[in-house]
Formats: structure tokens, sequence, C-alpha cells
């Protein structure tokens, strides 16, 4: 289903590279594609003698081709593995993140679930190995019988946000999924299964909200008041799920990648990926 | 083509007589250049095995000598390959993949048999020439237009007629499957009911039986070979497919319980996480081990298919 989106930005953007042109290849994260396809595309307007072309895959596929010299700047949505540093360390590279903007992990439910706020900690007993929720009506949510047993939608094992609700809501490195999730496998997919299912609970960026699920609140820490994901709540840290989207390099950046990435963090690429629905790195 | 150098009448036996017909002309050359394009594709299927095994086992060799946990892989019950430390237990997906595969051959086998009986026995004239190619197309449909037609179609008829929450499961993935399947098993199992001569046909007719009697005691039993063969090859696809398998099921890691449970398969697995996993890294190569696996169990598959089949040549 991304492939199309993929093809389409590959194509669209190498075959505008003429002769004379600089090339800056980006691959990586597929939940990072549209964001990185948009500031491509608004980038040719800033410096149209540099054409970027973005490619999906995945963060592992993205650092991966980093590292080998296949392209300039890798995508991800997490920070490098320390196998995969070690990796880069072998072939005398010393990478560098940086850090492009945030995105806010939104609680997808179904549009007719009442809930109305959730904690971090009932997050963890909901989603958790061995956690203890789960029901709607422990949760003091009545959904009819039939609808009752909390369906959990996850994503697959190697995405980045897998690991990061992980790490930043099932209680760090040593937390774990309950083994009764479903793993979809994209952020979009996500929203759509808690669109279609009535008793479905589930995590992905905010950027891909619909009409047809609604967000819910979450609870910091307890007591607190109940957040809704926004530039504002998420930029001041009251939201409370929160992850730094990277651009990899194989070393610090230069020529036309140093002015790219530089572009990106700069008023006019956050405006670009604030318009996208992700969150800039600073309130602009 | 004779030419002006051909010896004049030369003797049966004598040397000059067999050079006289081995002259190498242009058809000689064409013969031996067109046996070389065509042995180099027969033995091409060959190599492309021997070098897509060789590949596979040598990505993920290194793990399979140093650290694989056998019964781990085979036993375990948890597949979280991403979290420290790593539990690669597989058991979740080779149930899943079991039981998609049991309900998708529920479907496929009456299915298939069914058309193939009607088009092999009963269908006439235009009836059964359009029919036989209504099943070539059905066999023809990509399998990601399948695993739309899972998500999209079949889902929402299975929560509504079932009252289940999760409409992608194994009843779902099983019932996409089976109709992948069907096609090709029709027409192998079509092929098989044509091998039985018509004599036994008539010889039944001429004794009184009806049409379906001479089916049924005559026809199908001769035919079993091919039917079982038809059965695994449907079942060697079921097991290999997978985008409208990941779309389909539900994805989840855990051993189903009944057919309205999610599940996941071998295959979507590696198709699911490869993408992600560091290249070189345990992750990367475990997924290989799973490859080596299907690989292993679907060539077993095909080879007992094609074993049934010669046996029953050889006997006849």
């Amino acid at each position: 289903m991304k492939l199309p989106l993929v093809l389409a930005f590959a194509s669209t953007l190498t075959v505008a590279c003429g002769s004379g042109q600089k090339e800056i290849q980006n691959l990586g994260s597929d939940t990072m594609l549209e964001v990185a396809g948009a500031l491509a595309e608004a980038y040719q307007k800033v410096k149209p003698e540099v054409v970027v072309s973005v490619s999906g895959g995945g963060s592992g596929v993205g650092i991966a081709a980093v590292m080998s010299g296949d392209v300039d700047i890798a995508n991800s949505s997490r920070k490098m593995k320390e196998k995969e540093e070690e990796e880069a360390r072998k072939h005398g590279y010393s990478p560098v993140h940086t850090s492009i903007g945030f995105d806010g992990i939104a609680i997808y439910v179904h549009k007719d679930n009442p809930l109305p706020s959730i904690t971090l900690e009932q997050l963890k007993e909901l989603f958790g190995d061995g956690g203890k929720l789960t029901k709607w009506s422990e949760l003091g949510v009545k959904l009819g019988d039939d609808a009752d047993p909390v369906v959990l939608a996850s994503r697959q094992n190697n995405s980045g946000t897998y690991e990061f609700f992980r790490e930043a809501v099932l209680g760090g490195d040593k937390g774990r999924f309950k083994a009764n999730c479903n793993n979809l496998n994209g952020s979009k997919d996500v929203v759509d299964f808690c669109a279609k299912t009535k008793s479905a609970i589930g995590y992905s960026g905010i950027a891909y909200a619909t009409d047809q699920v609604r967000i819910v609140p979450v609870v910091k820490s307890a007591g607190g008041p109940p957040v809704l994901p926004t530039v504002a709540t998420v930029l001041d840290g009251s939201y409370g799920i929160r992850r730094p989207l990277y651009m990899i390099t194989k070393g610090a950046a230069e020529g036309d990648v140093k002015g790219y990435l530089d572009w990106i963090v700069s008023d006019a690429g956050q405006k670009v990926l604030q318009d996208k629905g992700y969150i800039p790195l600073r309130k602009l | 083509m004779t030419t002006a150098q051909q010896p004049p009448t030369p003797h049966r036996g004598q040397p000059a007589w067999a050079a006289a017909l081995d002259t190498r002309d242009r058809a000689w050359w064409n013969d031996l250049a067109m046996r070389g394009v065509v042995l180099a594709g027969g033995m091409s299927a060959v190599l492309f095995i021997v070098a897509i095994f060789g590949f596979i086992a040598s990505q993920g060799f290194e793990f399979i000598v140093n650290r694989l946990d056998l019964g781990e892989l085979l036993l375990g019950v948890r597949w979280e390959p991403t979290v420290e430390p790593p539990q690669y237990g597989a058991l979740p997906l080779i149930a899943g993949t079991g039981w998609i595969t049991a309900v998708a051959m529920a479907i496929a086998v009456p299915l298939a048999f069914g058309a193939a009986i009607y088009v092999g026995e009963f269908a006439r004239g235009k009836q059964r020439e359009w029919l036989k190619i209504g099943i070539e197309l059905l066999a023809a449909i990509p399998s990601v237009v399948w695993g739309v037609i899972g998500l999209h179609v079949m889902k929402p008829i299975i929560q509504e007629l079932f009252g289940v929450q999760v409409g992608l499961n194994v009843l779902n993935a099983g019932i996409i499957l089976g109709l992948m399947a069907a096609p090709i098993m029709a027409t192998i199992a079509e092929d098989a009911l044509k091998a039985v001569p018509d004599s036994y046909r008539e010889a039944a007719e001429a004794l009184g039986a009806t049409k379906w009697q001479v089916v049924w005691k005559v026809v199908l039993p001769h035919a079993r070979p091919g039917l079982s063969a038809a059965v695994l090859l449907g079942i060697g696809r079921a097991f290999g497919e997978t985008i409208a398998v990941l779309m389909a099921s539900g994805h989840r890691l855990m051993i189903p319980e009944s057919i309205f449970d999610s599940a996941a398969t071998l295959t979507a697995t590696i198709a699911a996480e490869l993408g992600e996993a560091a290249v070189g890294g345990d992750h990367y190569q475990v997924l290989f081990v799973l490859g080596m696996l299907l690989f292993l169990i679907t060539f077993a598959i095909n080879l007992t298919a094609d074993w049934i089949v010669r046996g029953r040549r050889s006997k006849a």
C-alpha cells in the first residue's frame, strides 16, 4: 500500500534531476515518508539546482543504506541501535543524528467510545505483558457484552512507533507487549483498525487522525489533568507521549546535504513539517 | 539440403556414408544453438533453486551455527525479536500458518473438486470452454487484490455475520487463500480426471451406472493420486502466500484458539519485519532461518506431490 507512494516520490523527483543538478538521496522510515516528501518538494522551490529524492523502506533500511554509502541521509523515527553504531564505527564513520521535529503519539479509540481520558499507568496495564486490564468495563466504559474485551491495535515489532511506545509507556527497555496485540503494518492501518472495531484501542502518530476515530486525552501522572496532543502540549512536554524524529548522516553533514538539513531546522522547513501534522522543534 | 559435394551412392556400413549425412550445414548449427538455449532454460530453474537456497542459508548461517536454539524456535510461544533479551519462539507463526492453511483447504478442496468434476465430467461444448477460461482468469488475479478484498470486503462481512469484533482473522485469511488456491487445484484435478481412460467410463455406463455413480465409483478412485497432488500443491500455494495473508489475518503473534482469532504466518512475519531489521543482526538472520523453514516445508510438499504423480504414472 505504501509502495505506489514511494515510487511516485522517487520517480517524480529523480526525473526532475537533469544534468548539472545535484541530487541528495534520502531514504528510511515509512512514518516519516510523507513529511520527508513534503520537505523535499518545498526545497525544490528554495534551491531548484538541488534535487532531493525520497523513498521509504523503514528506519533500519535507511540507516543501513547511509552506512554503506548508497544514500546521503537516512530518515529514522528512532535512534540508531548499539549494533548499528558498532557497524558504522567499523566502517570508520561516526554517525550524526539531526533532530528535525517531534511526533506526538495519540491514543485512538472508535468514535463511539466514550472513554473520557486514560492514564499512562492504565495504558501500561492494557498493552503491557502481565497487565491486568482486559475489559472496557474495568475502565468504566460500557460497550455491550460482545465488545467488552479490549482489542489492542499495535504495530509490527520493528516499527519505530512500536519501539517508542514500548519504551515510553510499557516501562523502558524491559517493557514487553501482551502477546494478543494485533500488529498492524502502518500508522494509517492502526487508525483504520480503530475506526472499524468498536472495542479497539491503538496508538499512532497524531498526523493520522480522521473523523472516524476519537483521540483520548492522556493523563501524564496520577491526579494530573487529561491532555490532548496538540502542537502546544507536545512542545511544552505536558502531553506525555512524544518522540523525536531524526535525519541521520554518516558523519557531520557537508555541502548540499548540510544546506538541506540547515533549511529543514530553519523556520521555513519547520513550517512545512508542522503543516504535515508533526510538531516543530520550537514554537513558530 | 543436398550439396554438390555429396559422394556418389555410398554403401551402407561404409564410413563415407555416415560422413555424408554428417554435414555441418546451417540446420546443424541451428540445432546446436537451439539445443544450448533450451538447455540453459531448463538448467536455470535448478540453478536458481540452488542459488536461492544457498543465499537464504548463507544469510542465516552465522546465527544457525552460533546461537540458534532449535527447541525455542519450534516450540517457543513468544515472538519478540526486537526486545532485549529477544525471544525467537516461532510456534505462533507455525500454528497461524497451519490454521490458515487448514481453513483454506476446507474451502478450496470442495470448490476445486466440484469445479473439476463439473468441467471434466458434466459440462459440454461452449459451457465447458467458458468455465475453463473463468477458472484460469481467477488464477490470474494478483494476490494484493485478494488482500484488499480481505481487508475491505470480507472484514465487515465477517464482523456482521458472526458478530465478532475483529474481522481480520484466521477465517478471513483462510477464505481468501482458499479462493486463491482453488483455481490451480481445479486445473490440476481436472487433468487428473481427464487422464482416466474413457473405456472405464463406458464400461461402467454399459453396466447401467448413472453419471454420478460413474464419477463416484470409477473416475474419482482411479484419479486419486492426481487429486492428492492437486491438494498438496494447493497447500503449498497457501503456505507460501504472503501479502494477501498479511493484509487479511490481523497479524497477532499468538497461537489462535478459534477461527475468529487473529493470527500471523511465517511469510507475513518475514515480509513485515525484514525491511526494518538491521542487516546482519540477529533479527535479520533469524528471519532468514524462518525463510529456510518455509522453503524446506514447501519443498517437501511439492516433492511429495511430484512423487505421488510419478507413482501413478509408473503404475499405469
